[in-house]
């Protein structure tokens, strides 16, 4: 999957390990308002599985990712509607 | 603890430990059955065997195989999970805990309290009503029997406001079964080490995705890594050990060469790579010329200790089969080249961790 999505905002997480980008990325989210988008980069191929499943937890929509080398690239909308905790 | 009134609507939610595994998936799902607002707490300590893997993982390893099971397990069930940092709180635990460690580094019952008073925390702060985990009674000899589930209820201050949905039927009607909030007729009765019965739960529920019980992912459970663990806390002032220490006990062949001096030899490429990755202080050590291992010192080591540092090294390098090897030594920008030969495996084992 290559997506082209323009971000509100970006979150670098290169470099950081299993289950830290997650954490960063519900802190991001939380701060954010409702419909806006996030850009997560990070160079951990298992982010591609992760970040998925948390947002089908969540509830926020995931839109793709872009791969640049070997990091990646990773979209997810905060969502209005179905919003739920945490 | 006063009891709280279900929130509008009449919804009733329930926070829970889940780590992914059989236990704790299915203990969310027997809440769920029950109409049931599940959110999901999954604690990273530090010390998961699969955060490790995953961070030596080979480019071409399916990471499927990788994932986090926690977020796997949340999305399957379709609830909210909030993956929480243990951080130095967790650590500081362990490495003193006070209801002691298991037949390993594992301090199963003060693990249990350090997360269930977590969730008792977040609990207050989420609108929850009580928490719940996946522990069976008996299916763990330290921290599962029945007298452990009490001290750790209480010890997390949720008297009666703590639910075992798989053992419920084993245990005194909990606060939220009282009230009305949870069915008990919709709770289990499962007790013991078998795994048969939630297996077969969990075929009717339609949960096949989850990790195999019997794998274990707990490096405090590790015969290896305990061994390691315990020689840092018998070297090392608790007060002054850090996470990026708890960390390097996962990679590499340990050896204490003296009471203050041990040394990590990584086994390959991989391990190789991780431990650049670290900014430690001390010595260095690498066979020239040749495929090497990089060991790593902790502590000071005098000529006679380099020396034997440099044998080990060269033993674990593509030279081994020669007499004399060249090692480099390296700190702060210096370099010694110290010629030397490998270290016969008999003189290796006796410095083993």
């Amino acid at each position: 999957m290559n997506v082209s999505v323009r971000p509100d905002e970006v979150l670098d997480a290169v470099g950081l390990y299993c289950p830290v980008p997650i954490i960063r990325t519900a802190e991001r989210i939380r701060a954010m308002p409702a419909g806006l988008i996030l850009e997560l980069v990070s160079d951990d191929r298992v982010i591609l599985v992760d970040l998925p499943a948390w947002c089908r937890s969540t509830g926020h929509e995931y839109l793709g990712h872009a791969q640049n080398g070997r990091e990646y690239r990773l979209f997810v909308k905060k969502n209005r509607r179905r919003e739920k905790t945490p | 603890m006063s009891e709280r009134a279900a929130g509008s609507g009449g919804t009733i939610r329930a926070i829970g430990l889940l780590s992914g595994g059989l236990d704790s998936t299915l203990a969310a799902k027997v809440l769920l059955e029950q109409g049931i607002d599940v959110v999901g707490l999954h604690y990273s300590t530090g010390f998961c065997m699969n955060d490790h893997r995953r961070a030596m993982a080979r480019p071409d390893e399916d990471p499927k195989r990788l994932r986090n099971e926690g977020l796997r397990a949340g999305a399957d069930l379709g609830i909210p999970i909030e993956v929480l940092d243990a951080g130095e709180a967790y650590l500081k635990m362990v490495l003193n805990p006070k209801h002691g460690y298991g037949k390993r580094a594992n301090p199963c019952i003060d693990c249990r309290i350090f997360m269930i008073h977590g969730a008792a925390e977040y609990m207050r702060e989420h609108d929850g009503h009580f928490v719940f985990t996946g522990e069976v009674l008996g299916q763990r000899p330290m921290s599962q029997h029945m007298q452990a589930l009490r001290l750790i209820e209480k010890e997390c201050g949720i008297e009666g406001y703590l639910l075992r949905p798989l053992s419920a039927k084993h245990l005194p009607p909990t606060v939220p079964e009282q009230l009305g909030w949870v069915n008990r007729d919709g709770l289990l009765g499962i007790s013991g080490r078998s795994r048969k019965e939630q297996m077969t739960r969990s075929d009717t529920w339609g949960i096949r995705d989850y990790p195999q019980p019997a794998g274990g992912c707990c490096y405090l459970a590790d015969e290896n890594f305990a061994r390691r663990f315990h020689d840092k806390r018998l070297h090392t002032d608790p007060e002054r050990i850090r996470r990026e220490e708890m960390i390097l006990l996962k990679v590499g062949r340990h050896f204490r060469l003296a009471p203050g001096v041990k040394i990590i030899v990584a086994r390959d490429e991989s391990e190789n790579q991780f431990l650049q990755r670290f900014d430690l202080p001390g010595w260095r050590f690498e066979a020239l010329r040749c495929g090497s291992p990089i060991t790593v010192v902790e502590g000071e080591p005098d000529d006679n200790l380099k020396m034997l540092i440099a044998s080990i090294t060269a033993r674990y390098s593509d030279r081994r089969g020669e007499p004399l090897v060249e090692v480099a030594a390296r700190r702060d920008g210096r370099e010694e080249v110290l010629l030397v030969p490998p270290v016969a495996d008999q003189v290796l084992e006796a410095y083993r961790i």
